[in-house]
């Protein structure tokens, strides 16, 4: 079975609708009735772009994913300023190569495992403090400001897509604010999303030539993405537990 | 039935020795938590697989037991059991001690303390956290105003029984929180189960009476007060019910995770399997914590005297932490099974069980909450009529059987 090759055109600027602007201009009222109260204007932001209209989601094609390629994980670590530093154990991975070889009939496969962006997030539901919040267009994100570091997120993501801090960060990205003793994971890339553009990720692997990877609005009929799971047959990990992943894989 | 007078404790050089031995610990858990905040947890054995640690042991496990102190209060006031009365007060201190022991080790091992405004500020309703952070602020209130009615003079009994009841259905409600922290937990098969809210709720039983006793039999001859043998041989009794009970309510746990097949490998991985968990459960958990504690306290109970009652109530304890140690951390060192039919691999540790060895700043910042809560309940006595002059088998109401 053959997907469409990746179509950067699938994906175009979030469009406001008047429910929308409102919205935004709520974000925009909050920062400028209260300047320097950066939570207010944090949390406003943060959902300013997102259009209730979309969901963002990604169809991942397992056959297509090479088992030694790494350029998905290079790309987001370049992109958001995470890296290895040789302790596996504690050092942040918003995105990881997983090898998976079949217990019965020995079928090996090889795909990326990221935050999986669902419809109903557990994280979301047991942060205490709201920090792990989903924006109105299905990007589930972590506001560092509001993070106090309990870690009860990390307990419930069947995806062990989360990180935590564990030590102080140097060179951070501008668009993807890090800090000691809070959590983190893959943000979808919004900064790329809301200006229009895809997750790095994505465009790695496009540029790799394998084009594993396919980033849309799943909720646009027309989309490449769209189109793709509705012909082909695809699966969201640990669908018995309904969380409606954003992110499915295709030949697994 | 003689009356019970109440006197505040006036310290001994053996009590100062004591309390400079808790502040100690304490000093040592302070300076773990600033080197943990200034370095990171990086200093810490936690890590991104094994995300709560042994604080989390330690905070638990005096959370769990803080609920279980209050039951000696209970049964007095709810139930009506006259010779429990003359503790009651010890007992509301003592589960308010250990909670605040409990809560400051989980708090100052947030990545964050310094945000705890923020979690007193900003709710997410649908986060058990959340309601526990509610549930537990409101045991210190419920508690403090029935340790208030119990000690003002001229509230009438039944003032005291009301509030004393509602103090009671607070606390189920506290365990009840607290086991659905792991209960909720879909995602892995450690947890996941709704048994968890009962199982807390019968550990806390058990191991806030335990405490509650050693706390007991060493109060009272250090503070030269008598303790009937009788009194303490029936609170005996009372625990070796409930260490039973905990043993039941275990062996249902884990019997029905292995009825379904999706959890038959985390039940083999507890059960019968090569890692320290494996002893932890048989040895530490239902050996030393359950059946040894249980025969030696139901066993000729009434032959029981009170140093087995005392020695029992250290198993217990020490099988409590095995329990919560095989909880916490056995339920994350099992992987997460994400893809079931596949062996995995991956740079994140997919499909391996994961290692977990507490550093000594681990250990000063759990040890440092149980000293915290031993010496707040200290300088409760000490500054309040809490513990009564003498504790004789003649409060034991005539007309009950000894067994």
């Amino acid at each position: 079975m053959k997907l469409p090759a990746l179509n950067n055109e699938t994906v175009r600027p979030a469009e406001m609708n008047r429910r929308d602007f409102f919205k935004s201009g709520a974000a925009v009222a909050s920062v400028t009735l209260a300047p320097g109260v950066t939570l207010m204007a944090f949390g406003g932001e943060a959902n300013a772009n997102a259009d209730a209209g979309k969901r963002w989601g990604m169809l991942i094609d397992v056959n297509k994913c090479a088992t030694d390629c790494n350029a998905c994980v290079t790309a987001c670590s370049t992109e958001n300023g995470w890296k290895m530093d040789g302790n596996p154990e504690t050092d942040a991975q918003w995105i990881r190569k997983v090898d998976l070889t079949h217990k019965q009939t020995g079928r090996e496969a090889s795909l990326p495992m990221m935050c999986q962006h669902c419809e109903t997030p557990p994280c979301v539901d047991v942060c205490p403090t709201g920090a792990s919040f989903k924006r109105a267009d299905g990007i589930v994100l972590v506001d560092k400001h509001t993070c106090i570091g309990c870690r009860y997120c990390m307990m419930a993501c069947p995806f062990k897509a989360r990180s935590f801090v564990h030590e102080d960060v140097e060179d951070q990205a501008a668009h993807a604010p890090r800090g000691k003793g809070t959590v983190e994971s893959c943000t979808l890339c919004v900064h790329r999303v809301d200006e229009g553009g895809i997750p790095a990720c994505v465009e790695s692997c496009s540029a790799t030539g394998h084009g594993a990877m396919m980033f849309g609005d799943l909720n646009d009929p027309a989309s490449d993405i769209a189109q793709a799971l509705k012909n082909y047959a695809s699966i969201g990990l640990r669908d018995d537990l309904r969380l409606n992943p954003g992110v499915r894989y295709t030949n697994l | 039935m003689e009356r019970t007078v109440y006197s505040e404790v006036t310290p001994t050089p053996a009590i100062w020795m004591l309390g400079v031995l808790l502040g100690a610990f304490i000093a040592a858990a302070g300076l773990s938590v600033l080197y943990i905040e200034h370095h990171g947890h990086i200093v810490t054995g936690m890590n991104n697989q094994i995300v709560w640690g042994l604080p989390h042991v330690f905070a638990i496990f005096l959370i769990v037991a803080a609920s279980g102190a209050l039951n000696v209060a209970s049964i007095a006031s709810v139930f009506g059991k006259i010779e429990n009365k003359p503790m009651a007060r010890y007992s509301g201190l003592l589960s308010i001690s250990l909670l605040a022991g409990g809560l400051a080790v989980l708090v100052l091992d947030l990545g964050r303390p310094d945000r705890l405004i923020v979690a007193m500020t900003t709710y997410n309703f649908t986060s058990i956290f959340a309601w526990n952070i509610i549930l537990y602020n409101g045991f210190f209130a419920i508690v403090g105003a029935y340790l208030f009615v119990q000690m003002a003079r001229g509230i009438a009994p039944n003032v005291i029984r009301a509030v004393g009841t509602a103090a009671f259905v607070w606390r189920l409600a506290l365990t009840t929180g607290t086991g659905s922290i792991f209960g909720w937990l879909v995602a892995r098969s450690g947890y996941d189960a709704a048994i968890m809210a009962p199982l807390f709720i019968i550990m806390s039983f058990s191991f806030g009476l335990a405490f509650f006793i050693l706390v007991l039999g060493t109060t009272f001859p250090l503070t030269n007060r008598f303790l009937g043998p009788n009194l303490i041989k029936r609170l005996g009794r009372l625990l070796g019910v409930f260490a039973v009970a905990v043993l039941y309510f275990t062996a249902v746990r884990h019997l029905t995770n292995f009825y379904a097949a999706e959890h038959g490998d985390f039940e083999r991985f507890i059960l019968f399997g090569d890692t320290m968990f494996t002893p932890l459960f048989w040895i530490g958990q239902v050996l030393i914590g359950g059946v040894i504690p249980a025969a030696m306290l139901l066993r000729h109970a009434e032959k029981t005297s009170k140093r087995q009652v005392l020695a029992a109530s250290i198993l217990i304890i020490l099988g409590g932490i095995a329990h919560l140690y095989g909880i916490i951390i056995g339920g994350q060192a099992f992987p997460l099974e994400i893809f079931p039919a596949y062996d995995v691999t991956s740079t994140f540790a997919d499909g391996v069980i994961n290692n977990y060895s507490p550093t000594i700043y681990e250990w000063a910042l759990g040890l440092g909450g149980v000293a915290l809560a031993v010496m707040i309940a200290g300088m409760g006595v000490v500054a309040l009529r809490i513990l009564p002059m003498s504790l004789s088998d003649a409060k034991i109401d005539p007309t009950e059987p000894d067994f």
